[in-house]
């Protein structure tokens, strides 16, 4: 540990460890450019936070993962016993499962707020293009994470969920039946399914999306927080800053202990329900729905009519929705030139736009 | 010497992070240890000793949720099957002098195979299978 | 000259032969029966009627005679082989027309009473329809020359006849109540007996109508299961109580060896019949048996005799255990809707219940004491699901109260984490 804190017992045995790597690896260079990361202090400086709830709320995953994994059983006739088995049997099983689930769903909305702060204040903008992709890249990567993870309890609810979302999936002209058939492992949702999505969920999507994370940290780290126009118009001696190490970490820290503690009242208070076991052979239930982030696509299609010209309604639909995506991910290339009078931007508009369109849709699916 | 508010802190700390350690610690090394039932799905269950079962007798063992009906024969060999009657789901019982199992709610009569052999019940008995491992009697789903 | 008669001569001799030889074989029973078995290309019975458009109505190519070839000469006789009606429907080719409603038992026991034809078809057929049936009411109305009354084709069908186990089948089990209920569910029709009318629809209302017509249940009784089929309760039976052991086993034996099945015996009452009725047996409850309004201990017995307090004491403990047994069936599905593990609960719930059914079954034994055994096993294991429940409540509180510890260590370290940054940047 850099001598800076500690206490005075510990830093003769800290500093002597320190010097043995750094003479192996000489790592004091990294360190001391480490250190002299400076976070801007300014009214927005909150945001600046979200992007690590974000990464906690991965941590926690993971390690709520590693632990379910120990009893869950991924074949259909014991994937619902398993988490009958987790939450009922195992010690301290329910809590380990209700905040899984929950902090997944966390993990989606923070993402969320996470990339729209960064819109909002224009941190994709050059030289930051590329950590707006891989950030982007990391939203897909996410919401495949919780499509895939929702099946594994084989309830009735995500039976059907991942047969309307993977028939979906198959309506893409030219690749979407083949992707269809390539995710359920099959013609229909079958326990084949489930081995695929568990494989998905624990091992390809998390070696993809640490790789990702991991540069897209890299380059946050190399190019340092972005600040908002209204600071970079102020000379470098008004600028308020703080350093990363140890100030912004700490209160990183403070925040995600608080996040942390929401967990567990989630956890406790609203645990996360069993549902009934799948049963492939009966008819759909009343009121399946996807999970809360994939309302607004979901209520988006069922909205649009069967025909539109010479193509079906939902391949119009989901048609759209990529290339949306892709634009939205091409931000950074795109932006429109500002208006000269002032007012508000073409591209915060749109980012508007965009929010209260996916708020009212998905509130519009849950009402239906 | 009076505390500062310095060491205050570091004490607040220290102690305040032991606390936290230990109250995140313990539920995580709880979860690890397994508990007495060591599997979800009841693949199988231990229905006692086998030199401690009459012949020409049964007995009732619960299966995870359900009730599995557990009879020795008169020539020694265990047969284990649903213990609930496909008929209106009674639980069924053993009649050692019928050598048949018998539901006693409408008069349903099942053979040592699990076949609905006459009254009302119009499906057999699911059959489960009965392992003697040292003298202990194992039943478990049929494969 | 000499040929020419010759040949007449061996003409009409070769005629005659042929006409003493074909009666003489069509004489033969078995091949007159047989006949639509014959190596006949074509059945032109079937062929003729059916280009006419002159099929009897009902007729179905799935009937149980055609199908072996039997077809319509098996039955009316004649000759299937030719085409020519006057010869195909003559009498001296067998041809015996319709038969009048009274000679159809005799029309169809000419096979089905003769073990010997019938075993070539069915060799475990029964072979003693017709005399059961004319030990029947409608067997014995018929020889007085009843023309409303049942016969073979008014069950069975004539021309579209399908074995019992077949579902399109009119004696199939689950339509054997609308094929009684045609003629006896009639008010009209049925006027002149001076019998109700109203069974199908009691039936239909009962604990057996509903199992067997709603639920396609066909372990649940139609008319002949109580009745009987072709002796349908011959003359002199005035009850069928005994009938009703043959599925309700432990019922009936309770009861005969009670002091109360020997004094229905002594009375000469109906056995069951006297408490349950007949067609309208609806579903059983604990106020049928005790001393309050709905029970039919009452109809007998009267405050002051052993009866009655027997009746209530019978009463309050079935209606105890069914309480006690609702109260832990309530806690079952609160602990399952709270979230926690409802699986010894559901299992010590089923030990209970089935207790319930043993001790409502032991209300034929007419002995509180017997009754009282059963229900204080009942009682033990409802109470043992009501404690297993408890447990889970409690744990679910358990659960919360940690919570609240974990949360002020967590509060305890957030402080000392915002007083050291506070500290450090004073200090900066």
């Amino acid at each position: 540990m850099t001598p800076e804190f500690g206490t005075g017992k510990s830093s003769g045995t800290a500093a002597r460890v320190f010097a043995w790597v750094d003479e192996r690896f000489h790592i004091s260079p990294l360190l001391d450019y480490m250190r002299h990361k400076q976070v801007p202090v300014h009214r927005d400086t909150l945001w600046y936070y979200m992007g690590g709830v974000s990464l906690f709320l991965f941590m926690v995953q993971v390690a709520s993962g590693i632990l379910l994994v120990l009893y869950y059983k991924p074949d259909e006739a014991s994937a619902f016993e398993s988490v009958r088995f987790i939450s009922t049997k195992v010690s301290f099983g329910w809590l380990i499962r209700s905040v899984h689930s929950w902090s997944a769903n966390l993990m989606v909305f923070f993402v969320f707020v996470h990339m729209f702060s960064t819109f909002f204040t224009r941190a994709y903008k050059k030289p930051r293009e590329l950590t707006w992709m891989t950030g982007f890249v990391m939203l897909v990567l996410v919401m495949g994470f919780g499509f895939t993870g929702y099946l594994l309890p084989w309830n009735e609810l995500a039976f059907f969920a991942t047969k309307v979302g993977t028939d979906i999936a198959g309506a893409v002209p030219l690749i979407g039946n083949a992707t269809k058939i390539l995710l359920r492992g099959g013609e229909d949702v079958t326990g084949a399914t489930l081995t695929r999505f568990y494989a998905i969920h624990i091992a390809l999507l998390p070696a993809i999306f640490t790789a990702i994370l991991g540069i897209h940290l890299l380059f946050v780290q190399r190019q340092g927080m972005h600040e908002p126009e209204s600071v970079q118009k102020l000379p470098p001696e008004r600028r308020k800053m703080m350093p990363f190490f140890p100030n912004f970490l700490l209160r990183d820290t403070l925040l995600w202990l608080m996040v942390l503690n929401m967990l567990l009242f989630l956890a406790v208070f609203f645990p996360w329900e069993l549902g009934e076991k799948a049963d492939p052979f009966a008819s759909a239930p009343q009121g399946i729905r996807p999970e809360w982030y994939f309302m607004f696509m979901f209520q988006t299609l069922k909205l649009l009519p069967g025909h539109v010209w010479f193509m079906e309604g939902e391949v119009l639909g989901i048609m759209a929705f990529m290339v949306m995506g892709l634009a939205w991910m091409l931000v950074p290339f795109w932006e429109m030139k500002r208006r000269p009078d002032g007012r508000a931007r073409p591209i915060t508009i749109i980012g508007v736009v965009g929010i209260i369109y996916m708020v009212v849709l998905t509130i519009w699916g849950y009402l239906v | 010497m009076a505390l500062t508010r310095r060491d205050f802190t570091k004490l607040l700390l220290g102690g305040g992070l032991l606390g936290w350690l230990g109250s995140a610690l313990y539920p995580v090394i709880s979860y690890l240890k397994p508990p007495k039932v060591p599997e979800a799905n009841v693949q199988s269950v231990k229905a006692g000793l086998a030199s401690a079962f009459a012949v020409n007798t049964a007995q009732i063992v619960k299966f995870g949720r359900k009730p599995v009906i557990l009879v020795r024969s008169e020539s020694g060999e265990f047969r284990a099957f649903s213990a609930t009657c496909t008929h209106l789901d009674c639980i069924v019982q053993y009649r050692g002098d019928l050598k048949q199992i018998w539901c006693a709610c409408h008069n349903g009569l099942y053979d040592l195979h699990g076949r609905n052999v006459s009254g009302p019940p119009p499906r057999p008995l699911d059959e489960y299978a009965v392992n003697v491992v040292s003298d202990e009697i194992l039943v478990s789903r049929m494969a | 000259m000499r040929n020419r008669l010759r040949f007449a001569w061996v003409a009409l001799a070769l005629c005659a032969a042929t006409m003493a030889v074909t009666p003489a074989a069509r004489a033969d029973e078995d091949e007159e029966r047989a006949a639509g078995r014959e190596s006949a290309a074509v059945d032109h019975c079937v062929a003729c009627h059916t280009e006419e458009d002159l099929l009897p109505e009902g007729h179905l190519a799935a009937d149980v005679h055609m199908k072996p070839g039997l077809s319509c000469a098996g039955c009316h006789g004649g000759d299937p082989a030719s085409d020519d009606e006057e010869i195909a429907m003559s009498p001296a080719a067998g041809f015996r027309g319709v038969p009048s409603k009274k000679d159809i038992p005799a029309f169809c026991g000419r096979c089905h009473s003769d073990i010997g034809f019938m075993r070539a078809y069915q060799p475990r057929i029964p072979t003693d329809q017709v005399g059961q049936y004319f030990t029947s009411v409608h067997g014995q109305r018929l020889k007085e020359g009843d023309k409303k009354v049942a016969d073979c084709t008014s069950c069975h069908s004539s021309h579209g006849i399908l074995p019992a186990s077949d579902t399109r089948s009119t004696v199939h089990a689950l339509n054997v109540p609308a094929t009684c209920g045609h003629c006896h569910g009639d008010a009209d029709y049925m006027a002149s007996y001076g019998i109700p009318t109203d069974q199908l629809s009691k039936f239909a209302g009962s604990v057996h109508g509903v199992a067997l017509l709603e639920n396609q249940d066909t372990g649940a009784p139609a008319c002949n299961d109580c009745h009987g089929n072709h002796g349908a309760t011959p003359p002199g039976i005035s009850s069928i109580g005994q009938v009703c052991g043959h599925c309700h086993v432990n019922n009936m034996q309770y009861f005969t060896d009670s002091a109360m099945g020997r004094a229905f015996v002594e009375e000469g009452y109906h056995g069951c019949e006297e408490c349950h009725g007949n067609h309208a047996v609806d579903k059983t409850s604990d106020t049928m048996v005790g001393t309050g309004e709905g029970s039919v201990c009452l109809d007998c017995h009267a405050d002051g005799d052993t009866g009655f307090e027997a009746a209530g004491a019978i009463h309050s403990e079935l209606t105890q255990l069914d309480a006690l047994y609702g109260d832990a069936l309530a806690a079952q599905e609160n602990v399952q809707r709270i979230g926690m593990d409802d699986v010894e609960i559901a299992f010590m719930l089923q030990e209970a219940h089935q207790s319930l059914i043993q001790a409502r079954t032991l209300v034929h034994t007419f002995d509180p004491e017997r009754v009282k055994t059963k229900t204080d096993e009942g009682v033990e294991k409802a109470k043992g699901a009501l404690d297993a429940a408890a447990e889970q409540v409690k744990d679910h509180q358990v659960r919360r109260r940690g919570f609240g510890l974990a949360t002020l260590f967590t509060t305890v370290l957030a402080l000392a984490l915002f007083l050291w940054i506070r500290q450090m940047e004073a200090n900066a």
